[in-house]
């Protein structure tokens, strides 16, 4: 316990850091998820065989550029993002480079959700917004992703619940954060209190995630 | 006035050609009730999908009050479709939007301003006896309730045309009578042009001046239900059935 407290004194500047760290580099992923991610899934979606607008060819480029991120082991995405992160963010380490790459890995995870959860919105939703004489765009906005907000915002939860994990992998990048923390100090230089204070934050940063989240998909789910 | 002339449809599934429905000719004069009758997959669905374009007809023409649909750019049929007013088996009511909402729908597609689409919401609701469920969502209201709101929001974009696709199916027998009263009362009040499409002859015979029956993508009778004096042997086995079902019935061969 006093080793703990001790830890705290000591590394509290350090934890600080690791945790704003953090933040940042999950808050980029998450807009990055969103405003990326959502079209791309949108477009997967309406573009497939039996979605509003079946466009072959486009549909199997981006399904096939998708699953070219998605099978890319993180670390090999980290290292082969170097030159582009530091085209984008001026450097190949530190926050700001792991946020390009965990961006990249984010956009099309974030899409197959997406994709997926437009998927369950009943089909005679769009037969009715068309019989309206809905336009594309707006089956898109007031049919399709309003219907299926509860789960979308479901999904980005789950979203940023893993990527507070999956932020530590980039820590190979010295990208900073909790998980590199615990890694540098607890593993490698053996201050076991650090790594329990790391896990402790990353614990309470995703739990207040999870929480956050459901509330978001309860207050907006009306079914 | 409805005229489909000549209108076919084929699907491709897995590779092989289905003819939903084969060359058929369908003339709904303005104000009339029409009732496309069959079973399941015998076309009458995508007949009626066919009246307002949700299916596109591999080929034949379909003209409404003498417009041609067929030829129309997308931008041109999606203002067509807002004066064809459509209702469903499953409502399909937005779950995210109050009933008031659900029916503004209509009108916020078609550009109108939120002020009158309040006003003209609230008229439609209240047509179909639901002002006190403005707020409600489609959660909390029962299968009448929501068929009433699909209604509703048909109406609120005052159309000649009523497209009903098994609009009763899913409503158990005395909210179903309720609402095809309500319909019934549309159809007298304001002159609409209704085609339903039903499985069952009593929706047909409270409601429909005439009753197509199809069978296997085609028309097979064509009843006037005044006087109705079905020809073939389905035309004949809808009708045994309103007087109840029993031994003696006979079944129309599955494969005729």
């Amino acid at each position: 316990m006093n080793a703990l407290m001790n830890a705290l004194v000591e590394f509290g500047p350090d934890l600080w850091k690791a945790t704003t760290d953090t933040f940042l580099m999950v808050g980029v992923t998450m807009l990055a998820a969103v405003l990326l991610g959502t079209p791309l899934g949108v477009l997967l979606f309406v573009t497939g065989a039996d979605g509003l607008y079946p466009r072959r060819m486009l549909n199997r480029v981006a399904s096939y550029v998708v699953n070219v991120l998605r099978s890319f082991p993180f670390i090999i995405l980290l290292v082969l993002l170097i030159p582009f992160s530091r085209f984008v963010v001026g450097t190949s380490i530190g926050p700001k480079a792991a946020a390009v790459a965990l961006s990249f890995a984010v956009i099309p995870y974030f899409a197959r959700l997406v994709e997926q959860n437009l998927r369950d919105v009943p089909r005679g939703m769009i037969d009715m917004a068309q019989a309206c004489g809905a336009s594309p765009m707006q089956i898109i906005g007031k049919v399709l992703v309003a219907e299926a907000l509860p789960a979308l915002l479901g999904s980005l939860t789950v979203t940023a619940t893993g990527f507070i994990a999956y932020s530590a992998v980039a820590g190979s990048v010295g990208a900073g954060g909790l998980g590199d923390l615990a890694i540098r100090y607890g593993y490698y230089r053996f201050e076991t209190a650090v790594m329990i204070w790391c896990v402790i934050i990353m614990f309470v940063l995703v739990q207040l995630t999870q929480l956050l989240g459901d509330w978001l998909v309860r207050k907006s789910d009306k079914r | 006035m409805i005229e489909l002339t000549q209108v076919s449809k084929t699907f491709e599934a897995r590779g092989q050609a289905v003819h939903a429905l084969l060359a058929t000719d369908l003339t709904v004069p303005r104000g009339k009730v029409y009732g496309l009758l069959g079973f399941s997959g015998a076309g009458k669905s995508t007949l009626l999908r066919l009246i307002n374009r949700l299916e596109e007809p591999s080929s034949g023409s379909v003209r409404i009050d003498g417009q041609d649909l067929t030829g129309l750019s997308q931008g041109e049929l999606r203002r067509a479709r807002q004066k064809i007013g459509m209702i469903f088996q499953q409502f399909n009511l937005l779950s995210s939007r109050s009933a008031l909402d659900n029916v503004a729908f209509a009108l916020e597609v078609a550009g109108v301003p939120v002020d009158e689409r309040r006003r003209r919401a609230r008229e439609a609701l209240n047509a179909v006896g639901l002002s006190d469920k403005e707020q409600a969502h489609p959660a909390q209201l029962s299968g009448g309730q929501k068929q009433r709101v699909a209604i509703a929001r048909a109406l609120s974009t005052n159309p000649s045309i009523l497209l009903c696709d098994e609009a009763t199916s899913a409503l158990d027998p005395h909210t179903a009578l309720s609402i095809l009263r309500l319909l019934k009362q549309l159809n007298r009040e304001r002159g609409m042009t209704m085609v339903m499409v039903t499985h069952d002859i009593k929706v047909a015979s409270y409601l429909c001046e005439h009753a197509v029956v199809l069978e296997k993508g085609r028309v097979v009778d064509r009843i006037d239900m005044l006087r109705p004096q079905p020809t073939s042997l389905l035309g004949k086995f809808f009708f045994e059935t309103a007087k109840g079902w029993s031994d003696e019935t006979v079944l129309p061969q599955e494969d005729t």
